[in-house]
């Protein structure tokens, strides 16, 4: 991963550019950012971990906490709030027996609303690990859970 | 109506994902023209086009590369912005799905028009998707040769609507937490590293290639006066054919929401749109024949912002939508100026309380003052993205406000946007398993 990251680094004309996708590798590695990971990246940037953990707090993306496997996010934004995300949102909870924010105890789902995720004239929009699905009806929810079930 | 698109010319025929389609279109010829001007001659044209930025603020395009610095004995960056993330707006997404080439082909020329070597295209990290097409079009566009030297760099975000903000996106670019800078110095004098930069919208790139192709005094009579050229516009909420639609500046909103979009759907009413994305003043019904240019837009007390429009009908609660938008806000301000931080906190627990029917009339001035005392107090225009709407939406709606005091709740059971569970609020609620 070091050795990753001094290579997107040197796209920049300054190494500290590489801090967002350096930060990216290092979760895509763990799953979630934590200790060792700041340290890390911040190694290989040459900046303290302090530093790298100030950045990542500050981005939706970054989770500094463990996520489940399959990260279910459902915009309820205005567009897609307009047309039915919160029943969407109701559906997932449901089919996941957990609500928005959690993570299924079994560590393979977790379920969250986002702000919007630019999908508006095509709502309801869901990300499932960043692959867009859309539209999204409240109908259409226990389909999608089995098949991300049965996926394991 | 017959529209012959601009940016997205082509696309409908073939799959110009592929570079060889888009050749065959007559992809990156304007490239080639490009490079056999002069680099002022480009500069010249995009002047002459008079094409402003599709971002939303407006701002012209060639006036901004004309400001930028000379003989610092720095590097000049070109920076695109795709971080799109107004609500209601997802036209670059599609640009950039669709048309990556014509992207690319703008960053190409507009390089060579301010004479930089290094290309930055910023992405939201929430378009994968999109970043793989770019990903791969670059990949193209490297194996034919067509680069010349300039370095494109895809630059991915990592989820902060901030980072639109171009001194925030610089910040974010640098490797910092995206919160903007004060300007002056602008970033056409101090942009990116301290460098002279010209940072675009993605549409407002990808228009370039056609400007270059017909010409700038070409250009400029398509649209209307003062609104120069097309726009991708954002078509969402309740209406029957959501999607983008390209279209000449200056079609009645009328058109794009009943002769385009179907009208609404299951035979309701209109009751609002926002014409320009989240952060700008709501129209009214009877404001449905405002034309969707620059001018038009002020004179009807609004913006046309992004180009994204929100259809909403008339089952939809103004004091819930005001909440939401406010909602947005909160969770999108940086933190960095005290007006904005606080004052979206202040509007979300107003309108809650509105919405509760536990306000009293004095609250509706309250939040009026609380937007007022935004306004125009920060660094950036996030705040005034907050404030701008929910102040408009008391103004021309404010039966709908009066009720829930009058009435001691909402009066509107059927309102699609009834406690919908914004991120901010998912935060607060206590971690709970169902059995």
């Amino acid at each position: 991963v070091i050795e990753r990251i001094r290579e997107i680094a040197a796209q920049y004309p300054d190494s500290r550019s590489a801090v967002l996708p350096a930060l990216r590798l290092a979760q895509e590695e763990r799953g979630h950012l934590d200790r060792e990971a700041f340290e890390e990246v911040a190694f290989a940037l040459d900046l303290t971990p302090a530093y790298c953990t100030g950045v990542a707090s500050f981005y939706d993306m970054f989770h500094l906490d463990p996520v489940g496997a399959q990260l279910v996010e459902v915009c309820t934004n205005v567009s897609c709030a307009l047309v039915g995300a919160q029943q969407v949102l109701e559906a997932f909870e449901s089919e996941l027996g957990i609500r928005a924010g959690e993570t299924s105890e079994d560590g393979r789902f977790t379920l969250r609303t986002v702000e919007c995720a630019g999908g508006c004239g095509w709502g309801t929009v869901v990300a499932i690990n960043h692959r867009y699905r859309e539209p999204v009806r409240a109908d259409d929810v226990p389909a999608i859970v089995e098949e991300l079930r049965s996926a394991g | 109506v017959p529209v012959e698109p601009l940016v997205l010319k082509g696309a409908e025929d073939g799959d110009l994902t592929q570079i060889d389609d888009y050749r065959a279109a007559g992809g990156f010829e304007s490239l080639a023209k490009a490079r056999a001007m002069e680099p002022a001659k480009i500069v010249d044209e995009l002047l002459a086009s008079n094409i402003r930025g599709r971002g939303g603020a407006g701002f012209p395009m060639g006036k901004k590369a004309s400001f930028l610095a000379k003989g610092t004995g720095k590097p000049t960056y070109l920076v695109v912005n795709a971080d799109e993330s107004e609500p209601g707006t997802f036209k670059d997404r599609e640009i950039m799905f669709r048309v990556p080439h014509r992207l690319i082909e703008g960053c190409l020329i507009t390089a060579h028009g301010i004479e930089s070597k290094n290309v930055f295209i910023y992405i939201r990290g929430e378009y994968l998707h999109e970043f793989e097409i770019l990903r791969a079009a670059l990949d193209q566009v490297r194996e034919a040769d067509l680069l010349d030297g300039v370095t494109i760099v895809l630059h991915r975000g990592a989820g902060a609507y901030i980072c639109g903000e171009e001194t925030a996106l610089l910040e974010s670019l640098e490797g910092k937490r995206g919160q903007p800078r004060s300007k002056p110095p602008f970033p056409a004098v101090q942009g990116l590293y301290a460098s002279p930069s010209l940072i675009n919208n993605v549409e407002t790139v990808a228009t370039v290639p056609l400007i270059i192709e017909m010409g700038g005094a070409k250009y400029t009579k398509e649209g209307v006066e003062n609104s120069a050229g097309t726009r991708v516009f954002s078509l969402s909420g309740n209406v029957v054919n959501g999607g983008n639609y390209e279209l000449p500046l200056g079609t009645p909103l009328r058109e794009l929401i009943y002769d385009i979009g179907g009208g609404i759907p299951d035979g309701r009413a209109l009751k609002a749109v926002i014409p320009g994305g989240s952060s700008v003043p709501v129209l009214t019904a009877d404001q449905v024949d405002t034309a969707l240019d620059f001018d038009s837009m002020a004179a009807a007390k609004t913006m046309l912002g992004s180009g994204a429009v929100i259809v909403i009908d008339d089952r939809c609660c103004m004091v819930q939508l005001g909440l939401r938008v406010a909602q947005f806000y909160m969770h999108e301000s940086c933190g960095k100026c005290t007006p904005c931080r606080e004052g979206t906190r202040w509007m979300v627990q107003i309108l809650e309380k509105i919405e509760d029917g536990r306000a009293e009339y004095e609250e509706l001035d309250l939040l009026l003052d609380v937007c007022d005392r935004i306004l125009g107090k920060c660094l950036c225009p996030l705040g005034d993205a907050a404030a701008m709407p929910v102040a408009s939406y008391v103004d021309r709606f404010r039966d709908d406000f009066r009720r829930h005091i009058d009435e001691g709740g909402c009066p509107f059971p059927d309102s699609p946007l009834d406690h919908v569970l914004a991120p901010v609020d998912q935060h607060a609620h206590d971690v709970h398993v169902l059995a």
